[in-house]
């Protein structure tokens, strides 16, 4: 369970932001891969934790899950993944290891007011 | 003042700090020519004895020293330092995975050029250590015979993030009818062409699979590095 030093990760990223920009966070928006090793669930009450006795307190955690896409060297193009325990491309079926999305982490948007 | 509230656009990694030391160490490992490992498994898939076993035997050619991380106790640097290779224990306090800056703090003082070969053993945990890099060139996801052939259906993260798969205490296969076809499938479904080791420490059978590839990894990370 590491969910929530994550969670506290995110909410001392998006406190630097809103002292930079002088403004009050309403919420932070998460891309969360599929392959980042990070339970949706376990993160988003974290983060409400986190987010105690913080200039973030009372805000939203708005999570977008990305799914996994691979190269598929059958197809040659990016395809969808049949499934996280099963390395194939979703349309072929060719094995395909190379990852071109879906270990995401990352604070992409936040919902400010100045 | 008082503007509706708006949206703007960040892109910030949550993990940059450790990605950043990470990558630092990576650079350190590489010019003070280490070849790096580290291990992760679930706790009691035999990381432990794997490892004492590959550092007494690797001792006889190269210069080899391990970390090793626990939640508590120093019972693991103990039994690897009876391999007479320089150990030193991590102990996370509740943290369940190891991260670059505890790595990074672990090694103030040694002299990385001295060194052959690098273990980390991480905290046993199929789940969180997956996320943080520690710089390490080489991953090894350790799986007993005990646990069973699903293992790496049911933790696919950690077994992706993996470089090469040891499936350890092959001396229980029988015993326990583990499955080989099925254990390799599972392996090769979430992780397309990962070459697998079978061991047991305990017979000694296939270790010296493993060492030979260790011996062809740290070679070619050399060349590289000189190229």
């Amino acid at each position: 369970m590491h969910e929530l030093s994550i969670a506290m990760s995110i909410v001392e990223l998006a406190e630097e932001e809103a002292v930079r920009r002088g403004a009050k966070i309403n919420a932070v928006h998460l891309k969360l891969g599929a392959l980042a090793g990070v339970v949706k669930s376990a993160l988003q009450s974290s983060y409400e934790m986190a987010c105690e006795n913080t200039a973030l307190q009372g805000s939203q955690l708005i999570v977008e899950e990305v799914p996994v896409v691979v190269y598929c060297p059958g197809c040659r193009a990016d395809r969808p993944l049949s499934s996280i325990q099963f390395f194939s491309c979703a349309e072929c079926g060719a094995p395909a290891s190379q990852i071109v999305q879906g270990k995401e982490l990352e604070v992409v948007a936040l919902e400010i007011e100045e | 003042m008082n503007s509706e509230p708006r949206l703007v656009e960040v892109r910030k990694n949550v993990l940059k700090q450790n990605d950043v030391v990470a990558r630092a160490l990576r650079e350190r490992f590489r010019e003070a020519g280490v070849f790096v490992a580290s291990l992760v498994s679930s706790p009691g898939s035999g990381k432990t004895a794997f490892l004492e076993k590959v550092l007494t035997e690797l001792r006889k050619e190269f210069r080899v020293a391990a970390l090793v991380g626990d939640l508590a106790t120093d019972n693991d640097a103990a039994r690897l330092a009876r391999s007479q290779a320089p150990v030193k224990q991590i102990t996370t306090g509740t943290l369940c995975h190891l991260e670059a800056t505890m790595v990074q703090s672990a090694l103030e003082g040694w002299n990385l050029a001295e060194l052959d070969f690098l273990f980390i053993e991480n905290v046993g945990n199929l789940v969180c250590p997956s996320s943080y890099d520690l710089g390490e060139a080489m991953r090894v996801v350790l799986l007993s015979v005990t646990e069973g052939e699903d293992k790496p259906l049911k933790y696919p993260t950690i077994f992706n993030s993996a470089d090469v798969a040891i499936v350890t205490k092959t001396d229980l296969a029988h015993a326990v009818e583990f499955d080989w076809a099925a254990a390799s499938a599972n392996i090769q479904a979430v992780r397309p062409g990962m070459e697998v080791f079978r061991l047991s420490t305990k017979s000694g059978e296939g270790i010296d699979d493993f060492l030979k590839h260790l011996a062809t990894r740290l070679a070619e990370a050399r060349s590289i590095s000189v190229a």
